[in-house]
């Protein structure tokens, strides 16, 4: 893989009749979903609803009980894992070692071409370059932490960008950095897919809304000229209206 | 195995001794506690010094403090997976978790060797043992018990990630399933340690067993690792 020739989605990932179940409790039912290369996708719902399930699924880290998934023509399946980018709500970086030992860490387990190249480039497309090379990001604040995890999510160029509540807890600055990226993303041709609360947030970015009720999806709305605020809490109250 | 296996496998451990070599949290903790534990025992037990039972209770005092700190050791290791949620982008990499398995238990098995081989040593200026008597042969039933003691030990501190109570659960559900780890080499260096003992043919069957031992604890870890960490 080089950081020369990025792979650049252009193939949709279908989701067909996904269920899972956790026991007896039934997380998702029957979910059929298609999300398009080039958009942000905002998956909303109320706590519990199976959004994060649903993430996990498409993150390869859960497997559905049936139903498949398709980027493309191909499964997506762990040997798909390098087509995948995953920032969460914690940066899932290691602490103890420095911006640059994380990165070159996943550089390294990527398997980059010239990772130190790659590396250097990704701090300085996330405004981290001048932090001190030593420093172990222990000591860098929430907003620096959210950066980091953005820089190891895009290090391998995955066609594939998911981000589950990535600014829950980013302050209004860091949350604003964070949009204008993933709008950035979704102009560089990326598929993203943003799991969160914040519906102010999904109008901002997302031109698919898609609204996840009791595991199953209560709306799946695409609009190419994207959402007002207003609209998204619109077709949000409508989808949760008891039916 | 593939050679891109070992290549992740060296890669996880050396982002694991990375981080210690950083913190020192795991050898200082574990080297510490270890410590006054064989010093206790050195004090409590009136046989310590007598050059007959001496070194036969060394090994046994060697192992309960190899048992009890390795289990920070083990708790320590995976935790730091825990933090951030790294776990979660290790395991969103390429890296088989077969590997990230034999990456974490090749790191915390160094780790613990390190301690004891300072534990030895202390081991056989306080209770009048000749631990150099036959150094290699100790070597390699250190390494051998320690490595089946972490094999069991790295599937447990997985599977306990998102426990609260995991330090404690660690040694309860650990412990029994160690002990033929623990029996074998407790008595393979006890026997090393004997000045009375004629030769060497009983260290040699357990370390045989222990050898054996681990290479079923190591299978089932492979094998059992994936379904472990990801909980499904």
């Amino acid at each position: 893989m080089t950081s020369e020739n990025p792979p650049r989605a252009q193939r949709a990932l279908r989701v067909a009749k996904v269920s899972k179940n956790f026991g007896r409790q039934r997380a998702l039912i029957d979910v059929s979903l298609e999300f398009s290369p080039a958009a942000v996708t905002a998956i909303v719902g109320p706590n519990g609803a199976g959004k994060t399930t649903l993430l996990g699924i498409l993150s390869t880290l859960v497997r559905p009980t049936s139903g498949e998934i398709r980027l493309g023509d191909d499964a997506l399946d762990r040997a798909a894992r390098h087509r995948i980018g995953h920032v969460g709500h914690e940066p899932g970086i290691y602490p103890d070692l420095s911006a640059r030992q994380n990165l070159g860490l996943f550089a390294a387990l990527y398997a980059l071409t010239d990772p130190g190249a790659r590396v250097a480039s990704m701090l300085e497309r996330v405004g981290l370059s001048d932090v001190r090379g030593d420093l172990p990001a222990r000591a860098f604040s929430r907003g620096m932490l959210q950066r980091l995890a953005l820089a190891r999510a895009l290090l391998h160029e995955p066609e594939i960008l998911l981000f589950d509540e990535p600014s829950s807890a980013l302050d209004p600055t860091g949350a604003r950095w964070l949009g204008e990226e993933l709008v950035r993303e979704r102009e560089s041709g990326r598929l993203v897919i943003l799991v969160t609360h914040d519906l102010d947030a999904a109008a901002q970015v997302a031109s698919h809304i898609v609204v996840i009720r009791r595991g199953r999806v209560a709306l799946d709305r695409q609009q190419a000229q994207g959402f007002a605020a207003h609209e998204v809490r619109g077709l949000y109250e409508e989808a949760l209206r008891d039916r | 195995m593939t050679a891109s296996f070992w290549r992740y496998t060296l890669l996880v451990a050396w982002k694991d001794l990375r981080i210690e070599g950083k913190s020192r949290e795991v050898l200082y903790t574990m080297g510490f506690s270890a410590s006054l534990v064989i010093l206790i025992f050195s004090f409590a037990l009136a046989n310590a010094t007598d050059p007959a039972q001496g070194p036969i209770t060394a090994a046994g005092v060697l192992w309960a403090a190899t048992l009890f700190t390795g289990t920070v050791a083990l708790a320590r290791v995976l935790d730091r997976e825990r933090e951030n949620e790294s776990i979660r982008s290790l395991l969103l990499s390429p890296a088989p978790r077969a590997a990230i398995y034999a990456g974490k238990l090749i790191a915390t098995a160094l780790l613990m060797i390190l301690v004891e081989c300072v534990l030895a040593v202390l081991v056989g200026v306080l209770f009048a043992t000749g631990v150099f008597d036959h150094v290699l042969w100790l070597a390699l039933v250190l390494a051998l018990g320690t490595l089946g003691f972490a094999s069991a030990g790295v599937v447990f501190s997985a599977a306990l990630l998102r426990s609260r109570s995991r330090e404690a659960l660690l040694g309860a559900l650990l412990f029994p399933i160690v002990i033929p780890v623990l029996l074998a080499a407790s008595r393979a260096t006890a026997c090393l340690f004997d000045p009375l003992a004629p030769d060497l043919e009983p260290v040699a069957f357990w370390t045989r067993f222990l050898l054996a031992t681990d290479v079923i604890y190591i299978s089932l870890g492979l094998w059992v690792f994936e379904p472990v960490v990801t909980g499904e």
